[in-house]
């Protein structure tokens, strides 16, 4: 079975373990399992998936995760804010020398962007920080690797210092030193043949380049779509050289990156780019936030979880919980609840949020408006109305249309289907486990639809182009 | 007699003792080995190790494997199958010496690959006219080396080869092409960069109907699965192929890479669909990686692995064949 991300993982896990209330250690173990095995889906390294998850369930069993009633949300964040931490907080910039010429010099495997990546330097230094660059050829192997910086550099109006591939890149890195001070280049870039981190010649070849180049920085570029080997090649490659940056290339595709936290938390070497593309802007810092979204398969969702978690604090959750269950949820409730999802965006957005429904959105259509309409019916009921539900007549109903100017049917869909809402979270908080469980694998099945009309389940969500209840 | 024993009766033979085709295997063998040296080495120095410090076979036992196996990017899915058959057996065949165990495991990852069928892994070439085949891959697997070594090899087995330089977006890759084509000694056909891909493949094609060729290998840019606009011009491609010559491209092959982890496997799917890729050329076996995702394309998707590569010359390429393939991961254990 193949799971989207590890939100839906944690939540059909969650199924399996519980129907409502306070998680066992257990229950917790179970949800590790789900990290550990999305963890590996991402390619994280094995044996950092191992202490990684570790740390994640001590958090898990020390926060209020057992408690809550959104425990795989719970989850969710502490994975998500524990990469966040192990990848670096943020960013980390370009070490520039004070005076004189600033060296980089790229490394790394063969067809991991080196080359690509000297050329989107030399032009991200040339914007931002207004660096007349020199583009130096010392790949010397491969075929037309020469003329293919020399193009590059052409495309960018960047000179490439090159000697053929008659001489030693040695030589050559020596003599575009000298070419570079001649011709007050305040920045070199050293693009290097590809090479495999166990090929002992051309890895002491790297180091005699090193010994004349003295790079201010060394650059080691990784295939965002490497697996578990990234350890062994980031850590031998830091071994031999002391590489100072991680560029992380290729993450314009769907991997999912792992490799990112992998390589971070074995060598302690930051991330400092990310290459989006074979243009060559397209080049950008790291941001951490975004690559443990990705590692974790939730695309750029989970930032919207943070602002979710800031706006529905747990002690309120747990408040609205108990009017469930006592069926003394009113609309004086619903209204603070729809204001608390207002502020977080679209609806959409924040529907996305719920585990297991995301990739069902794509066929719901969801008109905002009907929020503005919702709060404009319950706006113009009394107070009396709205603490007491149940004396809303067929007469009031006419009113209440009017004051907020919606059509009658529109007043009666909204107080049946708050009805009905009421009835069925009664049901829900009073079940034990077993009926909890026996009631969502029903709106699980395909096709099935839940016991009530309303819901916001699975099941009505895969008919095309239906309507969101409510909304 | 299991895969196991066979291929351990070949190995343990005395060298003169072998009938000619055996001396084959071995020789084979011997170079794929050599090739895969670091690969294997790491791999058998792990279960080498694993199979040291135990002389039971229990549950922990199996999770080591399991790291094993994950650390080869075999991927979740047939990993857990894999550690599924490998349990039961043990179970129902009630095995506890350990080099048994180490049998059931070969023989295992064995039958993921075979599936009970017969695998040709020879190309599928074109006896009576023009054979094309068709490279696809993200971006810098080694779809051009890997053009050049197969060129040679074919011109060596006797084939007049040419090549298509249907990449004309990346910089230097026509250039690149052109040096491979010297290298082999075989011509190639080149437009201007910025061309369509499509109409180098037309014009390559009707030159090699001149020029009597029997195999034409088209390159292609590296493109990420996900770009909509690049595979479609990648099914364009495809499609000039199929109309210009009939039943081709006669194979399509995908370069993977083998540091891919676990994206290799939408590679695959996406590629497959655009392109109909009937086999995979696994390259930059010389490093540390061991490229299981391939183990797992051929458990989900059924495509076979053609050949394999091990380093940036000419030489450096190889049929790949299951047996030699194993034998370089285990060959320790069959001594
Ligand atoms: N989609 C995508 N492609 C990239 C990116 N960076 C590089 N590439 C492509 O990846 C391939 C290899 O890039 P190169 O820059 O040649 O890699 P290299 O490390 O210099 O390769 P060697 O010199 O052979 O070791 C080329 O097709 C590039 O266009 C990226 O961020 N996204
Ligand atoms: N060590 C090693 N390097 C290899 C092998 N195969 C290819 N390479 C290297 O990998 C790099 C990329 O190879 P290319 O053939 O340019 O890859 P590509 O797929 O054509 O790349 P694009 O056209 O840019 O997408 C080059 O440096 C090759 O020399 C191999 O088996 N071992
Ligand atoms: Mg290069
Ligand atoms: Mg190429």
């Amino acid at each position: 079975m193949a799971f989207d991300s590890l939100s839906d993982r944690l939540q059909q896990a969650l199924r399996k373990v519980t129907g409502r209330g306070s998680l066992t250690e257990t229950d917790i173990e179970t949800m590790m399992r789900e990290v550990r095995l999305s963890l590996l889906e991402a390619d994280v390294n094995y044996k950092v998936v191992k202490d990684f998850t570790n740390e994640v369930k001590a958090k898990a069993l020390g926060e209020r995760v057992l408690k809550s009633i959104t425990p795989g949300q719970q989850v969710v964040k502490i994975v998500f804010e524990e990469l966040k931490q192990v990848m670096g907080d943020e960013a980390e910039g370009l070490r520039f020398k004070a005076q004189g010429t600033t060296i980089f010099m790229l490394v790394g495997l063969n067809g991991h962007g080196k080359t690509t990546h000297a050329g989107k330097l030399a032009l991200y230094c040339r914007r931002k920080y207004n660096k007349n660059p020199l583009l130096v050829a010392a790949d010397v192997y491969r075929p037309a690797a020469i003329d293919q910086l020399v193009t590059i550099g052409k495309q960018l109006g960047i000179p490439t210092f090159e000697m053929g591939t008659s001489y030693k890149p040695e030589e050559i890195v020596k003599k575009a030193l000298d070419y570079a001070k001649e011709n007050k280049h305040d920045l070199v870039i050293i693009d290097t043949a590809g090479r495999f981190h166990v090929n002992e010649e051309l890895m002491e070849e790297l180091k005699r380049l090193k010994e004349i180049a003295q790079p201010d920085e060394i650059l080691l570029t990784v295939d965002a779509m490497t697996g578990q080997d990234a350890v062994n090649v980031s850590q031998s490659f830091h071994d031999q050289l002391n590489v100072t940056g991680v560029i992380l290339t290729k993450l314009d595709g769907d991997t999912r990156g792992g490799a990112a936290l992998s390589i971070r938390r074995v060598t302690g070497v930051p991330i400092k780019f990310m290459g989006l593309g074979e243009k060559l802007d397209q080049l950008e810092i790291f941001h951490p936030e975004r690559m443990a979204s990705r590692i974790l398969g939730m695309g750029d969702v989970l930032p919207l979880l943070e602002k979710a978690q800031d706006a529905i604090n747990e002690e309120e959750a747990e408040l609205m919980a108990k009017k469930f269950k006592n069926a003394t949820f009113d609309y004086n409730d619903f209204l603070k609840q729809i204001k608390q999802i207002r502020k977080l965006g679209s609806l959409k957005g924040l529907l996305s949020l719920i585990p297991g429904l995301g990739s069902q959105l794509k066929n719901i259509e969801i008109d905002e408006n009907q929020f503005n309409y919702i709060v404009a019916i319950i706006n113009s009921m009394t107070e009396e109305e709205r603490r007491n539900p149940d004396i809303i007549n067929s007469s009031r109903k006419q009113r209440i249309a009017r004051g907020s100017g919606r059509d009658i049917s529109e007043v009666n869909r909204l107080t049946k289907q708050f009805e009905e809402m009421r009835q069925m979270m009664r049901k829900m908080m009073n079940m034990s486990p077993k009926d909890m469980e026996r009631m969502m694998n029903n709106m699980n099945r395909p096709g099935a639809n839940p016991a009530s009309s309303v819901s916001y389940s699975k099941g009505k969500g895969k008919n095309k182009g239906r309507r969101a209840p409510w909304f | 007699m299991g895969l196991f024993n066979s291929i351990k009766s070949i190995f343990s033979k005395n060298k003169n003792q072998l009938t000619n085709e055996e001396q084959l295997i071995v020789e084979k063998a011997e170079k794929y080995k050599k090739g895969m040296e670091k690969t294997r080495s790491s791999m058998m120095s792990k279960l080498k190790a694993l199979f040291e410090s135990y002389d039971k076979i229990n549950d922990e036992l199996f999770d080591e494997l399991e790291e094993i196996f994950i650390m080869a990017d075999i991927g979740v899915n047939t990993v857990l199958e894999l550690m599924d058959q490998i349990k039961s057996d043990v179970r129902i065949r009630n095995v506890s010496s350990m080099k048994e165990f180490q049998s059931i495991i070969i023989d295992k990852i064995f039958s993921i690959y075979v599936k009970d069928e017969i695998v040709d892994t020879n190309l599928n070439l074109n006896d009576n006219g023009l054979t094309v085949i068709l490279f696809v891959g993200v971006n810098g697997v080694g779809k051009t080396t890997s053009i050049g070594k197969i060129a040679y090899k074919l011109k060596n087995e006797g084939k007049k080869v040419m090549l298509a330089a249907g990449d004309t977006f990346r910089a230097g890759a026509i250039d690149q092409l052109k040096i491979w084509a010297e290298r082999v000694g075989c011509p190639c056909i080149t437009k201007e960069p910025g061309s369509d891909p499509a109409s180098v493949m037309y014009e390559a094609i009707q030159e090699a109907k001149k020029q009597n060729i029997d195999v034409l290998l088209c390159d292609t840019a590296g493109r990420l699965q996900t770009k909509v606009n690049l595979m479609k011009e990648l099914e364009k491609v495809h499609r000039v192929i199929s109309r210009e010559v009939p039943n081709a491209p006669h194979e399509t092959l995908l370069v993977i890479d083998a540091t891919t982890g676990q994206n290799g496997m939408n590679q695959a799917k996406a590629f497959t669909e655009a392109t109909k890729v009937t086999g995979i050329v696994l390259t930059k076996l010389d490093g540390t990686a061991k490229g299981g995702i391939v183990l797992a394309i051929r458990n989900e998707l059924g495509t076979p692995i053609k050949f394999v590569t091990m380093g940036e010359k000419i030489t450096d390429l190889e049929y790949f064949d299951i047996e030699q393939y194993i034998y370089g991961l285990f060959s320790d254990m069959f001594v």
